[in-house]
């Protein structure tokens, strides 16, 4: 037995009463304010400033909070949030399709398998509208109609158009008007941003959160931050699987080092594969590049009929091809949601259907829109994304189908939160895709620029007051307290454990093995026997890493061996934690597709008598603990989730 | 393939620096050259030697982390490519090949390849933004842009902020970044009331922070991996003299 469960314990969502409509309204009604004038005395630090973590400095300084930033990146304004392409939904009805904040709830209730809270889903649908108004506000320059009015276009797993873009560059323009907002309070003098600086501790008291411990990847210095509320808006860690759509840099560790500290983690094993990435070419990639889901808007997948096809993709015709996702999901065809689409990919790749040199992928063909719509205007839609396409491959897509294939992407899980994101551990709040919250077992594409923005404009601004309103006054920050000088010392000492080990392998290379036993165990599909083998094979390969890592010795100035060593090294635990998350739920639910629970037809099976509950990890000595927060639908009923 | 590397390295801001020479070899023309460089660093790793420190990040093309001066070019031989976008089949088999880091008064080297380009940020800081609070934003269709004008801003906002305008100004002026978010912002009715005191404000900073200025050779528009047009600066001048 890999863990223990914890039966006594019932985590608390906190979540209003109400109607599902009221719920959002009643809580801002009855919260605890801070008077404007009382507000500079709380100090916030809000480690990440992609989207959530921009958007929350930003916001939470606007209203006179004292808030400091951190970032491992060299400017703020590089966070991951930056690479994100298609769009972010939000319900405006623009499109008179339909479309209401109760459809748009659903929409993403149903696409996460039913394994969210309704509570929080509903919240996300309804603070979506503001979120495009206050983006046009900041200067966003999103997509426009000839007449001038906003433009929208469609994306996976819903049957309106809800989702608002800026070219192929929707996370970038949003990632920049949010930065620019945190850079004004910056000129304000109301935040303070530490570029290259990694956190590497949380520090609690009592079971509270007191502040963190950060490292200058510039000099190597350590230093110490105490505050009344801490932030984590890191990020996904979905680089675990090495090759990722993801940053070099994004990493798992702040969250898992809360983790430790107590802060519940939930779901771990929930990860997007990504279904439209570039296809792995050879051992030398470092990372696998994103095409965004809108090309699914007007592109159409294949694969040959046969297997071990060896024509040219341009000499199949027509009747030896398969368009397997307009054949099995014939009401939403190529815009089926991510997990299936992946999952179908897989399908057809591992039954010797693929296609390219390593017959690792699917066709992207552009062949039909561009006959029916002109290749002008699939220029105008998609014309960055058909140029990097190139610039990676060297194939023209105009000219021959691109060759796409899944890689891990977007991390449903992450710190347990409750209605108002805040952690298992008081004072410790956690944003974006850092946390566990709106997406159940499947994120929707372009829900999550939109989650992100809602947590950090929207949410913690009224959630976070709440909280330092009941703290009492006279405490002030202070970080000569024996809790600080106990983190600095266990810091300091890993960071010299790891430069001390001299062995003979890399940092990379303890990576690239973990990456391939997760993807391969703990990625598209699970099963008790893998899991329970990948297990053993990450704990030996925790053990070798801890014998046989070499990175240069220093842990003055610039060590980018010794910030991955830290990185992976967390890396090591969370994989295992991942396992054992995945083979805990024995069920399949979205992204999570256990083989031994499926329907006739092979898609998920999900058991809503057992399972209906977010899986949250205590840490526990030897084995992790499992508590269970159950899931209360009352407001809808949980169905069998069909795209057909 | 295989390629002679001379690569400059430079242990602190302090230190003086030189260029090094490195071979790779085996090397695949599906490697990308920032991939190229994690090979090279994996053999110095392995025999004891201190790995070239460079930056980078979303290897995408759009963090815009990475800044390597590549053969005399900033993000080296391709037009409107980042340098995590270049890949070796740019490059000849055997060819030798400089690498240089991005290289302007306002951009302290701290290590290697590395360098400091905090500048940046402080010029966004000194008004390079709507002044809209969290909360204050009207209905987003009430205010109707021409689907030409909000294309034409995209164009300026599309900026990467990775500074090769800068490297590759011989005055090191940062005009065309500054003009890009100038610009952005002047051509949405939004950004249009803060306009005089946005500009304004700008300038100063980029003028305090140590970069040059600009002396219309154009090759900040020739090196800008966003194709971003030396016309917005043209705009920013216009405006600031107004």
């Amino acid at each position: 037995m890999y863990f223990s469960t914890d039966t006594a314990t019932t985590p608390i969502p906190k979540i209003p009463e109400g109607d599902l409509k009221d719920k959002w309204s009643n809580f801002k009604t009855h919260a605890r304010l801070v008077s404007p004038n009382n507000r500079k005395n709380y100090r916030i630090l809000v480690v990440g400033t992609g989207l959530s973590g921009a958007s929350a400095a930003a916001s939470l300084a606007e209203l006179g909070y004292q808030v400091t930033t951190f970032c491992f990146q060299d400017s703020p304004r590089r966070a991951h949030s930056v690479a994100a392409q298609g769009g972010v939904n939000a319900m405006k009805n623009y499109k008179n399709d339909g479309d209401s904040v109760f459809r748009m709830f659903y929409d993403t209730l149903k696409g996460g398998d039913f394994r969210s809270r309704e509570a929080n889903v509903y919240r996300l649908a309804e603070c979506s509208a503001s979120l495009i108004d206050q983006a046009v506000a900041q200067g966003v320059p999103f997509a426009r109609e000839y007449s001038g009015y906003l433009s929208n276009r469609s994306f996976g797993g819903v049957q309106v158009s809800r989702t608002f873009y800026a070219r192929g560059q929707t996370g970038q323009q949003l990632l920049l008007g949010a930065y620019q907002a945190m850079m004004r309070q910056v000129h304000l003098g109301r935040v303070t941003c530490y570029s290259r600086h990694e956190m590497l501790d949380l520090v609690t008291e009592n079971g509270v959160a007191k502040g963190i411990l950060v490292r200058n990847l510039d000099t190597g210095e350590i230093s110490r931050h105490a505050a009344h509320a801490v932030v984590l808006a890191t990020g996904g860690f979905g680089k675990i699987y090495y090759l990722s759509t993801l940053a070099m840099g994004c990493n798992g560790s702040a969250i898992w080092r809360a983790h430790k500290k107590g802060a519940w983690a939930s779901c771990p094993s929930w990860t997007q594969i990504h279904p439209t990435c570039l296809p792995q070419s050879g051992n030398h990639q470092s990372k696998l590049t994103l095409m965004s889901e809108s090309l699914r808007n007007d592109g159409r997948i294949w694969t040959p009929r046969v297997k071990n096809e060896d024509r040219k993709p341009l000499d199949i015709p027509e009747e030896d091809r398969d368009y397997y996702l307009e054949r099995r999901y014939p009401s939403f065809g190529n815009l089926a949601p991510r997990d299936i689409a992946s999952r179908a990919a897989k399908e057809r790749i591992d039954s010797g259907h693929g296609v390219g040199p390593l017959k690792n992928a699917v066709f992207l063909d552009f062949k039909d829109a561009i006959a029916n719509q002109g290749k002008e205007t699939i220029v105008k839609k998609y014309g960055n994304l058909f140029s990097m396409y190139e610039k990676i491959t060297g194939i023209n897509a105009y000219e021959q189908p691109m060759m796409i294939s899944p890689a891990a992407h977007f991390s449903m899980g992450g710190l347990w939160v409750d209605y108002e994101l805040s952690s298992s551990i008081s004072g410790l709040y956690v944003i974006g895709e850092a946390n566990f919250s709106d997406h159940g077992a499947n994120r929707l594409g372009a829900n999550s620029l939109l989650q992100a923005c809602v947590d950090g404009y929207y949410i913690l601004p009224q959630t976070l007051p709440h909280y330092l309103a009941q703290l009492v006054k006279s405490e002030k920050p202070e970080t000569n307290t024996p809790a600080f000088e106990e983190s600095e010392n266990k810091v300091r000492k890993q960071l010299s454990e790891l430069c001390q080990i001299n062995g003979s392998k890399t940092v990379d290379h303890f990576h690239r093995e973990l990456g391939k036993i997760l993807y391969d165990k703990c990625g598209l599909s699970r099963t008790e026997k893998g899991l329970t083998a990948a297990i053993e094979a990450i704990r030996s390969l925790r053990q070798e890493f801890y014998q046989n890592l070499k990175i240069p010795p220093n842990e003055n100035g610039i060590n980018e061996e010794l910030e991955k060593a830290g990185r992976v090294a967390d890396y090591l635990e969370i994989g295992e934690l991942m396992c054992i998350d995945a083979l805990s739920r024995q069920e399949s639910c979205g992204a999570h597709f256990r083989e031994e629970f499926q329907t006739p037809d092979g898609e998920a099976k999900r058991n809503d008598r057992e399972y209906a509950f977010i899986s949250c990890w205590k840490p526990g000595n030897p084995n992790p603990v499992l508590i269970k927060e159950p899931l209360h639908f009352e407001f809808t009923e949980p169905t069998e989730r069909s795209y057909k | 393939m295989k390629f002679k590397l001379k690569i400059w390295r430079q242990e602190s801001t302090s230190a003086k620096g030189k260029l090094v020479d490195y071979e790779v070899k085996d090397i695949s023309a599906d490697t990308s050259f920032l991939e190229m460089l994690d090979q090279l660093n994996e053999t110095l790793i392995l025999r004891g030697e201190n790995p070239v420190s460079f930056d980078y990040d979303c290897r995408e093309g759009i963090c815009g982390q990475c800044c390597l001066f590549i053969n005399g070019r900033a993000h080296g031989p391709l037009d409107q490519t980042s340098t995590c976008q270049l890949h070796m089949r740019s490059f000849k088999d055997g060819q030798t090949i400089y690498v240089e880091p991005f290289r302007a008064s306002a951009f302290p080297i701290k290590k290697d390849l590395r360098i400091d380009r905090q500048a940046l940020d402080k010029i966004i800081a000194s008004g390079g933004y709507i002044s809209v609070s969290t909360g204050q934003a009207p209905e987003a269709n009430q205010t109707r842009i021409s689907s030409e004008e909000v294309e034409s801003a995209f164009d300026a906002a599309s900026c990467i902020g990775c500074g090769a305008c800068v490297a590759s100004c011989k005055n090191g002026s940062a005009a065309l970044f500054t003009a890009a978010k100038i610009s952005h912002l002047f051509q949405l009715p939004q950004g249009k009331i803060e306009h005089k005191k946005r500009t304004q404000n700008m300038v100063k900073a980029m003028d305090q922070l140590g970069f040059g200025a600009c002396s219309n050779t154009g090759a900040c528009e020739v090196e800008c991996p966003q194709g971003i047009s030396i016309r917005h600066i043209a705009l920013m001048n216009k405006e600031y003299w107004k």
